[in-house]
């Protein structure tokens, strides 16, 4: 045991690329919000994309160290630092035992994601160490850290040296996030509905978690350029409510990483990390890969507007993002 | 049944839908074609998940060769799916029916305007098929639910359903593997675990097994629970 939480933060987890596999027995495959920022702190503290990192969200933990590390933080910037010296963002820094991390105010992004050379060792279960809260599975427990969870580490093969930085590749949302989208499954039989999607401005609801994205419809299209409304009663209305509702119900069918599905309600959600295996409101479009760091940056009272775009568009957006990647 | 099946990709998933309906031909059809599409192994392929009527597949987008998983998926659909000589054999799941286990049971029986027995009788009277998982980690969607029993879900669902319980939604029936929040009639309960990640065999159920309700008293639930 090398690494111990002495204050837990407000939703710090243990996180993987995913419980993959058996999806088929209904088992969930969770991981990162971002897995962007979580493969890049992997990538600068010399980790395979598969070791384990911890998720912190908006408020982070306070962390004893027991040994010497290396570390890296990337993703959202909550103001790191190590007894009281202000630790920069994406960069290599080695730490001494006995020292502490601490987190201050967030500068900006929701999530960050802390690498340790070697990566966190908790127990795999079903092959991963990803925490899922809803199944209870992975990380300590399969639930949020707590004050006391001593964690091990893994020993490096080979520790990267201190002070290697890298710009940040992937901008982190202020205040809200364009999300390009590709049509889903049922996107032809809610052809007014993917419409409508793409005309409105909507914002992250409040009961939104690392399963969804609960979408309220903000103001139309047209009014995007005004500053942002502060609470969400000033923007509702019924003018502003999503056109063509629908009561269509799907056989439950399979849900991938950022399907943006509509239930009966017509308010859309977006299905993150630890969505379910399968749902039954219909998928009208999925947010591309390469969007999904954006994504999983955001927070309740974020404004997401989607934009269509082609599987090529897709593909080289992720194949851009991915160049920083390339040793 | 052999009418070509509609592709739908996105960059990171592809899903191969046969037919937007619940029929065990197209269900056997998935199953199938899931199985020869994750045998075949394609570098890149995370995951190969077959559902009521369609299969998914999961890629990573960087490491998937589209064009070669194309291949491969036309080759698993252009395959018959043999038909099986023996129908499975039923995987038998004991059930201690109504009381404390089931309280739902009265509710199911003044729907389908019959006894509780009657409502026993009807749903441990024949051999259900697992068409998927879902839901929660083990969770089998089974049909079908003899019609007269087939009583709609809770308005308002349970905050909090016992791991094991076994419930009836339309014409589908299952057993809760862990407790969860959940709106189905709750007519019994099972001593076995759908999942226990101990077992040799993590999963109870997979999709297109056979299985049957058999029911069984307090005693004898109490006595196999243990």
């Amino acid at each position: 045991m090398t690494l111990v939480i002495l204050k837990p933060g407000l939703l710090t987890t243990v996180q993987d690329l995913g419980r993959w596999g058996h999806q088929a027995e209904g088992v969930p495959v969770g991981g990162p919000m971002d897995p962007y920022a979580h493969r890049l702190a992997n990538h600068l503290v010399g980790n395979a994309d598969t070791a384990a990192t911890l998720e912190l969200t908006l408020i982070g933990p306070e962390i004893l160290f027991e040994r010497d590390h290396v570390m890296a933080i990337t993703g959202a910037d909550l103001s790191p630092a190590i007894d009281d010296r202000p630790l920069p963002m994406r960069t290599v820094s080695a730490v001494g035992k006995g020292q502490r991390l601490r987190f201050g105010g967030r500068r900006e992004g929701t999530r960050a994601y802390l690498a340790l050379a070697g990566g966190i060792e908790t127990i795999p279960v079903f092959g991963s160490r990803a925490t899922q809260l809803v199944s209870g599975m992975g990380g300590v427990e399969g639930r949020a850290l707590r004050a006391g969870d001593r964690l091990p580490v893994g020993v490096p093969s080979e520790p990267p040296i201190p002070g290697r930085t890298l710009p940040p590749v992937v901008p982190l949302p202020a205040g809200g996030a364009d999300l390009r989208i590709i049509p889903g499954p049922e996107a032809e039989t809610c052809a007014e509905m993917l419409q409508s999607i793409a005309s409105h401005t909507f914002t992250i609801s409040s009961t939104s978690d690392r399963m969804a994205y609960r979408l309220e419809t903000c103001r139309p299209e047209s009014d995007v350029r005004r500053p942002r409304p502060t609470s969400l009663s000033e923007v509702r209305g019924p003018e502003s409510e999503v056109r063509g509702q629908v009561s269509v119900e799907i056989i439950s069918d399979a849900t991938p990483l950022g399907t943006v599905q509509l239930p009966p309600s017509g308010q859309p959600m977006i299905l993150m990390a630890d969505r379910q295996t399968c749902g039954g409101y219909p998928r009208i479009a999925t947010v591309i890969a390469a969007d999904l760091a954006r994504a999983g940056q955001l927070a309740p009272g974020d404004w997401v507007r989607f934009h269509r775009c082609t599987l090529a568009e897709a593909m080289a957006a992720l194949i851009e993002q991915e160049r920083v990647f390339v040793r | 049944m052999s009418a070509a099946p509609r592709l739908v990709w996105s960059d990171s998933a592809l899903l191969i839908e046969f037919a937007p309906r619940v029929d065990p031909a197209i269900n056997a059809r998935a199953v199938a074609v899931a199985a020869r599409v994750a045998a075949s192994a394609v570098a890149g392929v995370r995951d190969v998940v077959p559902t009521y009527r369609s299969v998914a597949v999961y890629f990573d987008p960087l490491r998937t060769d589209s064009l070669a998983l194309e291949t491969v998926v036309h080759e698993a659909i252009a395959q018959r799916v043999r038909r099986q000589r023996h129908a499975p054999e039923p995987i038998e799941v004991p059930v201690c029916y109504g009381g404390e286990h089931g309280p739902d049971l009265p509710a199911v029986a003044e729907h389908a305007k019959c006894t509780e027995a009657d409502v026993v009788g009807l749903h441990s009277g024949r051999i259900y098929r697992v068409y998927m998982l879902g839901f929660v980690p083990g969770f089998a969607y089974m049909g079908e639910v003899d019609e007269r029993i087939a009583m709609p879900r809770h308005r308002t669902p349970r905050v909090r359903v016992p791991a094991c319980s076994v419930g009836i939604t339309g014409r589908q029936t299952g057993v809760y593997p862990s407790a969860t929040p959940g709106g189905w009639q709750l007519i019994g309960r099972t001593p076995l675990k759908p999942l226990d990640p101990a077992r040799a065999e993590p999963f109870l159920f997979g999709a297109g097994a056979a299985v049957r309700f058999v029911p069984i008293s307090v005693g004898e639930y109490e006595r196999l629970a243990r």
